[in-house]
């Protein structure tokens, strides 16, 4: 264990500190988990393959997170606001101005980040448990803006929207689910390469390089401030692709889906999956939708203690996320080709 | 005039509810370092454990002091049992820590006292106090505890020997550590005397805005902005803050137009923020300076 423990601590400084062969390893992982979520589909059920579809989208939105704050450093519980805008945009343009919901899906991207970008600009004086609260401000402020009066013929109020689900394009045979599916995975695995590319290249350091220590940073020639807001940018930005897809999935859009709680979860999921790194958000997302289900049929009147309870056992057993299981995968596999 | 007059006195007659909470928060912060969730809850399930005394028939100064020392065992055990094995996990485990914390206590008491709200004695009656209406006995009894906790935390934190070993372990928690100091147990009194704190705002707390399990939710929310405002390192900051959340929150509700109830929190928040922007370690925090 402590061997292992070592090298965690290792790990947890540099996301790329992973060495050569491992990275084959996990290569293969991705393209088997990949095959798996492509095959699936074909022999579930549609309530099942809506579940997946919701998986993905929480992995892209802890994703998000975890490149801001694994990334970058900066910690933030505003993410459900960022998920309300890229839902809101996507509906509004898809309803009132009937526009095509793959459209719509960049344009939210854009709208996302430059909210996110602007406000990640008073967000540079902040740090900790500062940056916490103004980011949950944020969070909390949301659904109120939501549900102003002089937004209502756009928003639909307190009531909401509802979005249309979109067919299979040419003639595809398949459900409106499942082709909803596999736009989602298409979007979510090019998203997913762009982050990791992103981190992996003079960005992602420069991200890296502020979060272990910002002055070092600067003076090494970081542009600290233009690499955090730009950090903040890109995370609304993909948590907004995340909120899209979330409305068109739902088909539906309401201020009170958006609120603190979803920041919470999503937070939870980045801590579940392991911080900083990528395709521990999709563990994560998974822990988020599927625990408080399987708490729930556990007990219904303690649901929220079992809940507990769990996340207990897993940060217990795991501090570093889901990340952990994979280096002790890694080395594992590691001394299996030596013998 | 008389209308703002009155706004800013029942501002700071729920003022003295945040600042209770901020302070128990603060107490906490200054031990682990950590903002800790869960505190609300806490504060909350410790209320009611007086409630139910006080169901059977105890005294409320009796069943207070009983809730007191039962809240002080029970914050170290949380501390030992739950939190002293994460010590050395990364920050955001920790706080994850905290949520699940949250959870666990939130839905307990909503199991054994279920969730309908219940009426709370005040031991200081609920007449207006001094011929005013804005603000009641209680409301003036809750801050006169208020202040006198504060000028009891004072007392203990400069002029005994555990409150300068508690400043110690957690400032610079090496050094405290060669001198002889037992820092491991040092984080968990501060969580005893967090809970403690947190028991008694709640108990105050109750009588305003009914008993319940969810009753922490918003309160937690101020406490924090509270103590975030004033300065997370200090307590006299976390009590002013307090006052100053109740009168922001008070004063924009009335003078800006369109805010009603719902967003009233936001627009505190926001001013906190901008607060926050131009002093980053809140009106009375020390600055950290940090050694690259």
């Amino acid at each position: 264990m402590s061997a292992a423990e070592e090298v965690v601590a290792e790990g947890h400084q540099a996301v790329e500190a992973v060495p050569k062969r491992a990275m084959t390893l996990g290569t293969g992982t991705s393209l088997v988990v990949l095959a798996a979520l492509l095959i699936v589909p074909m022999f579930v059920k549609n309530f099942i393959i809506f579940q997946m579809t919701m998986l993905l989208i929480y992995g892209l939105a802890v994703l998000a997170l975890n490149i801001l704050t694994g990334g970058s450093g900066q910690f933030s519980l505003g993410q459900s606001a960022f998920y309300a805008v890229g839902a809101y945009t996507s509906a509004v343009l898809m309803e009132h101005g009937n526009i095509n919901y793959a459209l719509t899906i960049p344009i939210s991207a854009t709208v996302c980040f430059g909210f996110g970008y602007l406000f990640g600009k008073p967000a540079l004086r902040l740090s900790g448990v500062y940056l916490a609260l103004a980011t949950f401000a944020l969070a909390t402020a949301m659904p109120q803006l939501l549900k102003l009066n002089f937004l209502e013929h756009w928003t639909g109020g307190v009531q909401g929207l509802v979005v249309t689900k979109p067919d299979a394009p040419f003639g595809l045979p398949m459900s409106q689910d499942t082709w909803l599916y596999y736009f989602t995975l298409i979007v979510t695995v090019a998203i997913y390469l762009l982050s990791v590319n992103l981190l992996r290249s003079r960005s992602g350091r420069a991200f890296m390089a502020i979060r272990d220590n910002e002055i070092a940073a600067s003076s090494m020639g970081v542009n600290v401030a233009l690499y955090k807001t730009l950090a903040f940018g890109v995370s609304a930005a993909v948590t907004g692709v995340a909120g899209s897809l979330g409305a068109i999935a739902v088909q539906f859009v309401a201020p009170d889906s958006y609120t603190i709680t979803l920041a919470i979860s999503l937070f939870l999921g980045m801590v579940v999956g392991g911080v900083g790194w990528l395709p521990g958000s999709f563990v994560g997302a998974a822990f988020i939708i599927f625990v408080p289900n399987m708490a729930e049929s556990i007990s219904k009147g303690l649901s929220g203690a079992v809940f507990g309870v769990l996340l207990f056992l897993v940060i217990y057993l795991v501090p570093h996320g889901a990340r952990q299981i994979a280096i002790l995968g890694q080395q594992f596999a590691g001394k299996l080709k030596k013998n | 005039m008389e209308l703002f007059t009155n706004q800013v006195l029942a501002g700071i007659a729920t003022g003295a509810i945040y600042a209770c909470m901020a302070l128990a928060v603060v107490m906490i912060y200054q031990a682990i370092d950590h903002l800790n969730f869960a505190q609300g809850e806490m504060a909350m399930f410790s209320t009611f454990i007086s409630w139910q005394l006080m169901q059977w028939g105890v005294s409320y100064w009796a069943a207070f002091v009983i809730t007191l020392a039962f809240s002080f065992v029970a914050g170290i055990a949380i501390e030992r049992i739950l939190f002293k094995p994460l010590a050395k996990a990364p920050v955001l485990t920790n706080v994850a820590g905290f949520i699940a914390l949250f959870a666990i206590i939130n839905s307990s008491a909503g199991l054994i006292w279920d969730f309908t709200i219940k009426q709370y004695p005040t031991p200081f009656g609920s007449a207006p106090f001094l011929g005013s209406q804005l603000i009641s006995t209680h409301q003036a009894g809750m801050i006169g505890v208020t202040v006198l906790l504060l000028l009891g935390l004072y007392f203990f934190f400069q002029y005994t020997r555990i409150g300068l070993a508690m400043r110690a372990a957690a400032s610079v928690p090496e050094s405290a550590r060669l001198v002889g100091i037992n820092t491991s147990w040092m984080i968990a009194l501060g969580w005893g005397m967090a809970t403690a704190i947190g028991s008694i705002a709640g108990m105050l707390i109750a009588p305003v805005v009914f008993l319940e399990p969810n009753m922490m939710g918003g309160v937690l929310i101020y406490g924090f902005a509270a103590a975030v405002l004033g300065g997370l390192s200090s307590p006299f900051g976390a009590v002013v803050g307090g006052f100053l959340v109740g009168v922001f929150e008070n004063l924009a509700g009335t003078y800006i137009p369109g805010v009603g109830n719902e967003l009233k929190l936001p627009i505190a928040l926001a001013l906190i923020i901008s607060v926050l922007v131009v002093k980053p370690a809140g009106l009375f925090g020390r600055q950290i300076v940090k050694r690259v």
